[in-house]
């Protein structure tokens, strides 16, 4: 039976629900990466290019990890969600990268709302070359994008009761495929959930509302994501008590756009750069003089 | 009186200054000062720690107009993140207390006449249309003549019996350039200096090395930011091939795209932003002409071309032709640069040897 390999990185964590429901309901088998460990980012920094994000060297790392376990991995092409709404351009090429750097048979699809490239098109693109019948697949992406759609509502939900608690709110601002990854993100959540914080991440805001707001911090952005992100700091900046910024080292984006918010905002804030020989313990010292930092400003 | 200025980018400032002092009577044009290792320093002190050296340079360039005197700054920009540096540097420009406004021409790697009328409208808003269409057009012109001429001096510099005689020429083709007054007069000048430069005496032996270079567009056009490797090849008698210039930045990149996705159809099927694609299909054009090696530059950080530097790794290892890669940043030094280019002269030459 063709089993389909999920590497659990960058794509995943937008994608990841969707494909999982939709793989599921076509009761088509699939493997999904294990969450990321020293094994896996070290195979992808062997693999990869020396100055690609630390993002991609880890995707690269867990479809290392898949080549050989599957018979077909996932991924996918994102390019633009039209309105001057672009991704980065490691998401553009990450196809054509894996496809020239390991000899394994690649599920790939599109999405390119400029040239109407819809992700609805891509997973039946994705049902046909897994020998699906159209009926099937209707059914199963239906399955899939309304229980997508009740998830984006409920993190949203939650988001907003998190903002209104007494505790000390802090906003994470980053792309869920470094918050959540055990080898990059995670660590600074653990140690701020320890520390008795209510995180709230910029990434489970409701985009359509989200997307907008970014406009007042800056006009001219064009990254999706990142305009997701500075959307969520307008949004929430009034009921917050500090940001922390977190991205991988060198994401092209960020760069940019947390520059242009870190000079804009009028809140404390903490910018994060994680690396591959980052190490924890920096990490900590850092964290910890900056809870220091908003606590005695919170006494005041 | 408003005063303008623009970054530089190679010798383009010439029709650049042509256009906008044509078009707009009642302001002055300043003209950039030249890039010394000063304003890459003034650039990287202001910058934010990992964005691509462009925006280092093109900054300490901003900040010396500014000081200058200038009040509005003109930027360009490509379809990566190029197309989002105007708004950082005019905040980070605020921030440092210049009173400025930075125009960003291009967004997204995409333009129109609508959006740039909006915009030289904010510079001067009684700027007469048809007179700003006839000007762009000569300018436009004036790139192209100034391109081909570039291509035919790149390839026979490394060649010429008296030293310094093809500099010296353009230059003197550049400042008549910047005189002319209509488009005929242009056209004849071009004529004739092509004529002249022509008429240059070269000596190609046969068993000459050819080297293509590829790469990413800013760090490619700009002398200065690639330590003038050009030069540094034309000393050791090479023939150059290089294809990123301007007019194929406007002109014919959409088309030609097309073709480059059809030529090399194994190696990509997806655009992957900025110039990585193109570069992709040259590398392979290049292994399959008889060119003796290929030198990829890029500024650090350039994350389209990091994507294809892999594919451009496999295509040459296919066909067995050597590639050097160059990574340029602030802190790259001189004589490293030089090294690495005597090492695979050298390497070069013993290839062909054998």
């Amino acid at each position: 039976m063709n089993r389909v390999g999920i590497p659990r990185s960058l794509f995943y964590y937008y994608y990841g629900d969707i494909w999982k429901d939709f793989f599921d309901s076509l009761k088509i088998p699939y493997i999904i990466s294990p969450k990321t460990n020293q094994d896996i980012m070290s195979r992808g920094i062997n693999i990869a290019n020396d100055e690609m994000c630390l993002s991609l060297k880890n995707y690269l790392g867990h479809i290392d990890y898949l080549k050989d376990k599957c018979d077909y991995i996932l991924v996918p092409r994102i390019s633009n969600f039209k309105n001057n709404n672009q991704t980065c351009t490691n998401f553009w090429a990450a196809y054509d990268i894996v496809h020239n750097l390991f000899p394994v048979n690649i599920l790939n699809y599109n999405v390119d709302l400029d040239k109407r490239k819809t992700l609805k098109k891509g997973l039946y693109k994705i049902g046909k070359e897994l020998n699906q019948k159209k009926l099937k697949i209707k059914k199963a992406y239906r399955y899939a994008i309304t229980k997508e759609k009740k998830k984006i509502k409920k993190n949203h939900i939650i988001n907003l009761n998190k903002l209104n608690q007494d505790k000390t709110k802090i906003l994470i601002v980053g792309h869920p495929y470094n918050l959540y990854d055990d080898m990059i993100g995670s660590d600074i959540i653990k140690y701020l959930i320890k520390n008795n914080i209510e995180i709230i991440y910029s990434d489970k805001f409701d985009s359509k509302i989200t997307n907008h707001l970014s406009k007042k911090i800056s006009k001219e952005l064009y990254f999706k994501y990142s305009k997701d992100n500075l959307g969520a700091i307008v949004y929430c900046q009034k009921q917050i008590d500090g940001i922390i910024f977190i991205s991988s080292f060198p994401c092209a984006p960020d760069s940019l756009a947390n520059e242009l918010a870190m000079r804009k905002i009028k809140l404390p804030y903490l910018n994060l750069v994680i690396d591959d020989s980052t190490s924890f313990t920096g990490l900590e010292t850092r964290l910890e003089s900056f809870l220091d930092m908003l606590g005695g400003k919170l006494n005041d | 009186m408003i005063k303008i200025a623009f970054p530089h980018m190679g010798d383009y400032h010439v029709p650049a200054n042509y256009l906008l002092s044509h078009v707009f009577s009642n302001t002055e044009v300043i003209k950039a000062p030249k890039i010394t290792s000063k304003t890459i320093e003034l650039g990287t002190k202001y910058s934010p720690e990992f964005i691509c050296t462009p925006f280092k340079y093109t900054l300490g360039t901003m900040i010396e107009c500014l000081e200058k005197g200038a009040s509005i700054l003109i930027q360009m920009g490509g379809g990566c993140r190029y197309g989002y540096y105007a708004e950082l540097q005019e905040q980070i420009l605020k921030n440092l207390g210049y009173k400025c406004k930075v125009i960003n021409l291009v967004v997204e790697g995409q333009t129109n006449l609508k959006r740039i009328n909006k915009l030289l409208k904010q510079i001067d808003p009684k700027y007469s249309k048809i007179k700003a269409l006839y000007y762009s057009f000569i300018a436009l012109k004036m790139v192209k003549y100034m391109d081909i001429v570039d291509d035919y001096i790149r390839e026979n510099i490394g060649f010429e019996l008296e030293k310094g005689s093809f500099e010296s020429l353009k230059e003197e083709m550049l400042i008549s350039f910047s005189n002319v007054k209509s488009y005929r007069e242009l056209y004849k000048t071009y004529k004739i200096y092509l004529k002249k430069f022509h008429k240059i005496k070269v000596h190609k032996p046969d068993n000459r090395l050819k080297i293509g270079i590829i790469g990413e567009l800013y760090t490619i056009m700009e002398p200065f930011s690639n330590y003038f490797l050009e030069k540094q090849l034309a000393k050791h008698h090479i023939e150059i091939k290089r294809f990123t210039n301007v007019h194929y930045l406007l002109f014919e990149k959409s088309k030609k795209y097309k073709k480059y996705k059809k030529y090399s159809k194994d190696y990509f099927i997806y655009n992957m932003g900025a110039d990585a694609s193109d570069n992709i299909a040259r590398c392979k054009y290049l292994c399959e002409e008889d060119y003796d090696g290929i030198i990829h530059i890029k500024s650090s950080f350039c994350t389209p071309e990091i994507g294809a530097m892999p594919i451009i790794n496999k295509i040459a290892n296919t066909y067995k032709k050597p590639v050097l890669f160059f990574s340029f940043d602030s802190a790259t030094s001189e004589t490293g640069v030089q090294t690495r280019l005597e090492a695979f002269y050298d390497m070069l030459e013993m290839r062909k040897d054998k």
